[in-house]
């Protein structure tokens, strides 16, 4: 496996419910970079990025991944977010009863002692919130309700970049995030995501819509359709997309089929 | 401190005096119950003439009532002729050190942080005379003497405050209330006592575990609080940690007594052995609390955690007697394994304007059944009487049950009573969203179950809250997955 490489998917099938949804993806991403996965609905796109976090009943099925170099299939979802796997879920789950602060800060805390770092204390944990909440335009009144719980569709997302933010990732994996946003929402999730760019961060956008990419400039585009990577390439792929739709991918799926068949 | 050190040396060797094992021999009734058995356990503990035949009576009646069968619990017949009813002072064998002691019981008591002292009273272990809440439970006993609280035992009341005791025993719960009540009214072994004089607000959560004599008495407890006009008193009953017991039967009654503008919170902690993963062995719970709001703008409050026994059976209720008078309900009910609750409570409106509320969380995992039976009382004369209930159940896993039983008699039509219910699952949505996040799973499971019983624990004394939230963390462990 290439050294260098944060993430590496070989060959990598997968079924939910015994319908195999992921039919051999093979992508390498390095520290630094920026991805987008795009697709047309059920291409995929989820259910790739749920495996890598280990959703249960998500099954591996073939193939391998690896991550910082360990094989990811072999830990627990706990410990692959403890080693800075983080997802942004299209649709974050309310818990009634529990206020954020207190899920931000056991994660944080369960992260930092992954790293070998003190827990910090209520003190230094609620001046580093407020600063991230500040740089991201988010009230601290959030920070009191209950996760997720009557929160608007923007405070929703917003939320998922906040956590991002703070627990700061090595690989971050952000499903949709755009999804229902409007464009002022959208701006600054986008912002909140191009402010953690990092050359020691990868970021995975899995999204449809090519919008999002306005504002979040990708270094890699990959295209997925049924469960296979069709097509990669730079910013410009996504730009061709765009004026074609999926529709010119799917025929240049069909070439693909009827010429190689099995792409590797 | 040198009065009260003869103090501390007699509640310690009421536990472990050498030599004393021959005595208990002899101080030991053999099992069985009759009129006989009842006159030597009042004889034995010098009771006054109204006391013995208060016994007989309960006892008279109780051999006429049946046991109840409509609560949704499953347990073998109890042989209450195989039970032995006067043990004293404590009959079972103690282990000498921690070393004796179940690990078992030891990895739970540290998973909550229990100072090892305390863990070897818990255990049964013998204690040092040197023991902090002894001297602690001594010197707040003084100061609550200065402010005329009474805060004592049953049996001690009985002897010293004889006129208080005959005038309020019986007055909420009667010796002929239901089964387990009668049977507690006649052989009734010992308790706590609190008395509350007009205007005085105890300043301080009492406590059980500080009369640390009461904290090893058993089966048969009963509990008589009076609360004066315009007087406040909060009552915390039980600890979170397991006790260990070697009876199977409790049958405990609790009477609490609020006058004019009077003000009485009553915070338990149950935590008694639930028997093992298969179901074996476990106390068999079966209570009977009730508070009566006797004066007018008086207030009782329940609040209970219930996370032990095989068998709970419990219904802390409240009679609105006094106009504009207030009865709350805040319970978390927790069944994992095997265990079986039929818990609720009943909220008696006599007076006008009264009102109450019910608080009612549910928690079933594994094959634990959880019931909830409830009774919403509005007599005729109740003016503008209120009632709101809300009964929620969490599942855990898909072999556990949850129930809901409310009862609702109105017979006044200003009346306004809403009911609420929901049943919900532990989703794997919320797990995996948790776990993403770096939560173990027995650490999402325990926020996510926290979180559902906020409401309740926001009424528990600080503390207690606390200890609670570990608690049902630990109660739930291996419950997922």
């Amino acid at each position: 496996m290439n050294q260098n490489s944060l993430l590496q998917i070989s060959n990598l099938h997968a079924e939910v419910e015994g319908q195999a949804i992921l039919k051999g993806i093979d992508l390498t991403i390095k520290a630094g970079e920026v991805h987008a996965i795009m697709g047309p609905n059920a291409s995929g796109k989820s259910t790739l990025a749920h495996v890598l976090a280990g959703r249960p009943g998500f099954e591996v099925t073939q193939g391998e991944i690896y991550y910082q170099g360990n094989d990811l299939l072999s830990l627990t979802t706990e410990e692959r977010a403890r080693k800075g796997l983080f997802l942004a879920f299209q649709y974050p789950v309310e818990i009634p009863g529990v206020s954020n602060v207190y899920l931000l800060k056991a994660a944080m805390n369960a992260v930092r002692k992954e790293r070998g770092q003190q827990e910090l204390d209520a003190m230094d944990f609620l001046e580093l919130i407020r600063m991230r909440m500040a740089e991201l335009g988010i009230s601290s009144e959030l920070l009191y309700r209950n996760v997720n719980e009557g929160f608007s569709g923007g405070e929703k997302k917003r939320n998922e970049i906040l956590q991002m933010s703070v627990l700061e990732p090595q690989l971050a994996i952000l499903d949709e995030i755009d999804s229902g946003l409007d464009i002022d929402a959208l701006k600054v999730v986008a912002n909140g995501v191009n402010t953690l760019r990092s050359s020691e961060r990868a970021i995975v956008i899995v999204t449809h819509y090519q919008r999002l990419l306005n504002y979040i400039k990708p270094d890699y585009v990959h295209v997925l359709s049924l469960g296979r990577i069709i097509k990669s390439g730079g910013p410009e792929l996504a730009e061709v997309l765009e004026e074609k739709g999926y529709g010119w991918i799917s025929q240049v799926d069909d070439i693909h089929h009827s010429s190689s068949g099995e792409i590797g | 401190m040198s009065a009260i050190k003869p103090k501390i040396e007699e509640l310690i060797s009421q536990e472990y005096p050498a030599g004393f094992v021959t005595d208990i021999e002899s101080d030991t009734l053999p099992p069985g119950l009759n009129e006989d058995v009842i006159r030597t356990i009042s004889a034995k503990k010098n009771e006054p003439h109204f006391l013995t035949e208060w016994r007989l009576d309960a006892f008279r009646h109780w051999q006429k009532m049946t046991l109840p069968h409509w609560a949704h619990i499953k347990y073998p017949a109890i042989d209450f002729q195989a039970i032995s009813y006067f043990s004293a002072p404590k009959k079972q064998k103690q282990p000498e050190s921690l070393d004796d002691v179940d690990p078992e019981l030891l990895r739970t008591y540290e998973k909550l942080g229990i100072p090892l002292e305390e863990q070897k009273l818990l255990a049964g272990v013998a204690v040092d005379a040197v023991f902090d809440s002894v001297s602690v439970a001594t010197t707040f006993k003084d100061k609550l003497a200065e402010m005329g609280i009474i805060f004592c035992s049953f049996s001690e009341a009985v002897l010293k405050h004889t006129e208080l005791v005959q005038r309020y025993l019986g007055s909420v719960v009667s010796n002929r209330d239901n089964f387990y009540a009668a049977l507690n009214a006649a052989v009734f072994s010992d308790g706590s006592f609190v008395y509350v004089p007009k205007r005085v607000r105890c300043p301080m959560e009492l406590s059980t575990y500080f009369r640390i004599n009461a904290a090893l008495t058993g089966q048969f407890e009963r509990t008589l609080i009076i609360a004066e006009e315009r007087s406040y008193v909060s009552y915390l009953e039980g600890c979170t940690a397991p006790m260990r017991d070697e009876n199977q039967l409790h049958a405990a009654v609790v009477e609490l007594v609020a006058l004019d503008d009077a003000q009485i919170k009553y915070s338990t902690v149950q935590n008694w052995y639930p028997g093992d993963a298969e179901g074996r062995g476990g106390i068999y719970n079966f209570v009977t609390k009730r508070g009566l709001c006797k004066g007018n703008n008086a207030k009782i409050s329940w609040t209970q955690v219930e996370t032990g026994s095989a068998i709970t059976w419990k219904y802390p209720s409240c009679i609105l007697k006094g106009d504009n008078s207030v009865g709350e309900f805040y319970s978390v009910a927790l069944t994992n394994n095997y265990q079986q609750a039929d818990t609720g409570t009943k909220m008696i409106h006599v007076g006008k304007n009264t009102r109450s509320t019910i608080i009612s969380k549910g928690i079933s995992a594994a094959q634990g059944q959880n019931a909830y039976r409830g009774l919403v009382q509005i007599h005729q004369r109740a003016d503008n009487a209120r009632n709101y209930t809300q009964c929620d159940s969490l599942l855990i896993g898909d072999r556990c049950g949850a129930h809901t039983f409310p009862y609702i008699e109105v017979r006044n039509s200003t009346a306004k009573v809403e009911h609420e219910a929901s049943t919900s699952k532990i989703g794997e949505d919320q797990l995996f969203y948790c776990q993403q996040r770096g939560l173990s799973q027995e650490d999402a499971v325990s926020m996510i179950v926290n979180g559902f019983c906020k409401q309740v624990f926001k009424e528990l004394p600080m503390e207690f809250a606390v200890e609670a939230q570990k608690l049902l963390g630990v109660s739930l462990e291996g419950s997922v997955g």
